[in-house]
Parts: C-alpha cells; structure tokens; sequence
C-alpha cells in the first residue's frame, strides 16, 4: 500500500478501516542468501538496501525481540554531518543526504526535521577548536556558521549567557542538522525490506553461528537452524556476545546511555543545542517533549537502565544551561546498551570467518549513521568490497594503530 | 550504586573513578608482539554477567580497587585492593 496525503484523508473520513499490517509475519524459511542478526536500524537499513541497491532479496533479518526495540527506538535522534576526522567526515556526509531523500524513498513519514544543531563554546580554544571542526565541515561539502555571542543570543536568547564557569562566548551552527522520528525510521526501513522480499521474522534470537573449515554456513536460533550464504552480525550493544559464538574477541566495552524526556509543551526550543561543557544536549520533539540526555554512566554495564548519579548530573547541566527548563516534569528517562569502541569509531568489515561480516561499534552516535551503516554494510555484503565512504571502518585498524579517535581521548572505551 | 572499599567501607559510586576491565592489569613487556598490545588496549571479553575491573578511589584513599560485580544486574560480588590482589 502506497501511503499519501490523500489516503491519510480518505481513510479519516471512512474510520480508518482500509489501513493493512506494514509487513509480514513470516516463518523462518530453511535458508536464504543472507541473514542479518538484529532488526535495528542499522540491520533493517542493511536489509533494505541489499534489495533495492544490490537486487539481492532472499534475505531474513532475525530479531531477538521486536522490530526497533533496541537503540533505535531508544535514542534521542540527533541526525547531524559535523565530523572533522578523514574516515569519519565523508561517511556521515553521505549519510546525511540519505537522510534528506529518505521519506521520498521510503514513502515513509520519518519527520526529519533539519532545524539547525548549534555547539556551544566558552573559550578561546574552544572556539578555535569550533572553527576548525566547522572548516573541516565546509571541506567536506556540508555546512558550518560560526556564531558569536550576539549570534547565538538571536537563536537562542533563553540561554544563561552570564554563567561564570562556562560563559557563552558563541557556537558552531550546523544548519542541515536537526532530529527525526526514531520509531519511524526502523519502520520504514522495515516496510521498504519486506516490500522487497525480505523476510523480517522477530523473537527469534540467534544463539550459535555455523561454521564449517572457515566458512559460515547459517545460524541456530530460537527457532530453529537457518542456513545462510553470507552472515550479518548487526546488534549494537550485544556485539560482543553475537561475535563470541564465532569465537571473536571485540575491541567493544558495553556501557550505558540514558536519555529523559518531559511532558508536551508549546514550542520553546526550536533547535538542538548541544553544551559539550556540562555535557548535556536537549532538543523539542514534535509532540512537544523536551528530549535531552548527557554522559554515559562510565562504568560497562548490560541493565537497560541507569544510575541516579548522571540523572542527576544532567539535571544540573539542563538547569545551568538554560533555567527556563526547571518548571518542566520530567516524564520517563530510560537506558540503552551502547557498543563503545577504542578510538569512538565503528566498524563494518568482514572478519576472519568467509561469508561472515560485522558492523558495530557504533557508540552513542549510530542513529545518524542508520542510513549510510545499512548502505555501506550492503555494498561489502553484496560485493565483497569495502564502500568507499566506509573504507577506513577497518576491524584491523586496533591492531595497526589506524585508529580514528575523533575526539582525541585515547584508547579507553568509555572515554568517547 | 554503592561500592565497598576495602580502607574506607561502604561509599557511595560518585567517589569512583572507572578505568575497564582487569585486562588493564596485564601490561605487555616492552617489544611484545603488536598483538599483545591490541588485547591489552582495545579487545575485551565484555561479559553480560561476572565481570572484574579497575576503579580508583579518587575521592577517598585514592587506591586502585578490583571489583566483582554483574553487568547485568549490578549486584557487587567483591572487591580488593589491587595492590594487594591473589590473582
Ligand atoms: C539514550 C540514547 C541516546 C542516543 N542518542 C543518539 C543520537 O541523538 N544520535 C545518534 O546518532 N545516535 C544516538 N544514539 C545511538 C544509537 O541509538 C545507536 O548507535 C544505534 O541505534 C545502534 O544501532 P541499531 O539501531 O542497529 O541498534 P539496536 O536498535 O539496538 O539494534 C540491535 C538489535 O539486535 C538485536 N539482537 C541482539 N542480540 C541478538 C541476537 N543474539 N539475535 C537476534 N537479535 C539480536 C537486539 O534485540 C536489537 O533489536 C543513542 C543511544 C541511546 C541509548
Ligand atoms: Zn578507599
């Protein structure tokens, strides 16, 4: 069913009788060409573009729950393309223009809303550091203003410009930034797969991987054996226990992200702002929820929940950012099981296993990479060959010290 | 969650500092192979279960602790000193 305008109306004024399941519900078949372990975002991306762009269409993607369970219905969708590091810049530049084409793609409403991202800055250095990152933005074919104080108090005059520890001295707009429905996108990529043949089966959770002499063969799972020519391991924040059935030791530490959001209000915030100081982000979701969120919690972790210490450290950070927020109530906060990698990149490559590939470490920024993940991931399934906006996500690159540490931190999970 | 220091008791988890895993512990000699390197720095068995690994008491006795605790559920198992540690 082609969804429009025209069938929103008709339907409202018929009860909404005529609208059908968005996809199937099909049993695992016996085999399939491919099987992607785990239907979030980046696995249901990965399944939709082996059809369209590669016309491979026995395709299963196995899930352990539901569809968008995971990350990708736990995040707070801050799609942006304002990476400065070669490897990282091309990548989500051609993420981004994915992202403006996909609900013409997909006929799928994802409300990707472009409204603008802006990095605060308090020093100097910092907003040297800004500039810099905001030329290599340019370089790279996106878009970077840079904003003074005066600049920043036009978009954004309910800061509190005259905080004395961290006082504003401007910030890095990104105007092609913004957020989108996170639900929406794992839906819509699903519709789009199943459209084409491909097989979404849920609660089924993979528990072994079959390999013969060095080649992957298919997957046990909880429902029963699937034989597979090519294998996807695609699970974000359960990497580590996915690879280990293939006998891989990751360089990936799991820890936990949460996120709050509060009751509907009329709009206030019309941007995200992103205050890497305290770090604390916020952005308005389109029902009206203030949707922010921080820092890890900092220890590994594996409870889809958090600890009262960094609730409460982005509580403070939202209050001295912006004290218009404190009469708002909080309604939910939640957690979600990141795949932290070394140097803060991702990886999709193949691995030591023929007909096995990866794709993980996707830390807390995976939602905006969904489309190009699922793009790239396709192309080295489908072709053999490492696309070339991700030719640096290399599995190898730990071992030979390629690694591309964004932020410079180092070689600490949990530090990125 | 609340981790007890073996000199200071019971404290609360804001004292802490988190490093990682125990692998930490396990420095490779000088000129080891660039394998060795990679499994001490970057690869991780990061069980959903029984984990041990490095805290240091910034806000206390400033000792590094081993901890053994569940991923999953956050229960604490145990902790030492590291300076002090059997295996
Ligand atoms: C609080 C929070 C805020 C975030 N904010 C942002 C943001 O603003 N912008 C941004 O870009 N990114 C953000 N992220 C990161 C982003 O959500 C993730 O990087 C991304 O969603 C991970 O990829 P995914 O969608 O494929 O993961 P998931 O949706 O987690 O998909 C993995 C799937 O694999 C399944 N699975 C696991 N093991 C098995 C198995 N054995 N068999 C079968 N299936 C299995 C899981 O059930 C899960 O559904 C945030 C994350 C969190 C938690
Ligand atoms: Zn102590």
């Amino acid at each position: 069913m082609r969804y429009s305008g025209l069938k929103v109306i008709t339907e409202g004024l018929f009860g909404n009788k005529g609208w059908t399941p968005a996809w199937r519900d099909p049993a695992p078949k016996a085999e399939y060409d491919v099987v992607i372990i785990g239907g979030g975002g980046h696995g249901l991306a990965t399944a939709y573009y082996l059809a369209k762009n590669h016309g491979i269409t026995n395709v299963a993607v196995l899930e352990k729950g539901y569809l968008g369970g995971g990350n990708v219905g736990r995040n707070t969708t801050i799609v942006r393309a304002n990476y400065m590091i070669p490897g990282n810049t091309e990548f989500y530049s051609h993420s981004m223009k994915l992202w403006e084409g996909m609900e013409a793609d997909l006929n799928y409403n994802v409300m990707h809303s472009q409204r603008g991202l802006i990095n605060l800055f308090h020093s100097d250095g910092q907003r040297d550091y800004w500039v810099r990152r905001g030329n290599a933005m340019i370089n790279q074919g996106d878009d970077a203003i840079l904003l003074e104080r005066e600049g920043v108090r036009e978009h954004l005059p309910y800061l509190d410009f005259e905080n004395t520890r961290f006082p504003i001295y401007g910030g890095l707009l990104h105007p092609r930034g913004g957020s989108a429905r996170h639900d929406a996108v794992a839906w819509g990529y699903a519709r789009g797969a199943d459209k084409r043949g491909v097989d979404l089966i849920q609660n089924c959770e993979v528990t072994g991987i079959d390999i013969e002499n060095g080649v992957v063969r298919g997957v046990q799972t909880t429902r029963g054996a699937i034989r597979a020519k090519k294998v996807g391991i695609i699970v974000a924040g359960r990497s580590s226990q996915v690879a280990a059935m293939a006998g891989m030791r990751l360089p990936i530490e799991s820890h936990i992200l949460q996120a709050f959001v509060t009751e509907g209000l009329k709009p206030v915030i019309n941007h995200v702002v992103s205050f890497g100081m305290g770090h604390f982000y916020i952005s308005q979701s389109d029902k009206g929820g203030l949707v922010f969120g921080g820092d890890l919690d900092f220890y590994a972790s594996y409870a889809a929940r958090g600890n009262l210490p960094m609730v409460e450290h982005v509580m403070e950070a939202g209050m001295t950012l912006m004290p218009m927020i404190g009469r708002a109530k909080v309604l939910r906060s939640w957690g979600g099981i990141m795949d932290m990698s070394p140097d803060g990149s991702p990886v999709i490559d193949k691995t030591h296993v023929e007909g096995l590939f990866l794709d993980c470490g996707w830390n807390y920024g995976g939602f905006k990479a969904v489309p190009a993940s699922g793009w790239c991931m396709a192309h080295l399934m489908a072709t053999g060959n490492h696309h070339e906006v991700a030719a640096k996500f290399r599995l190898d690159r730990f071992a030979t010290g390629h690694l591309l540490d964004e932020e410079g931190t180092g070689s600490q999970h949990n530090l990125h | 969650m609340r981790l007890t220091c073996p000199l200071c008791g019971d404290r609360d988890r804001r004292e802490f500092y988190y490093y990682g895993a125990e692998d930490y512990l396990h420095r490779p000699a000088e000129g080891a192979p660039l394998a060795e390197w990679d499994n001490y720095l970057h690869l991780r068995d990061n069980p959903a279960g029984v984990l041990r690994d490095l805290w240091y008491h910034e806000a206390g006795c400033a000792q590094w602790l081993l901890v053994t605790r569940n991923t999953v559920t956050h229960e604490i198992l145990g902790t030492e000193l590291v300076a002090e540690r059997k295996a």
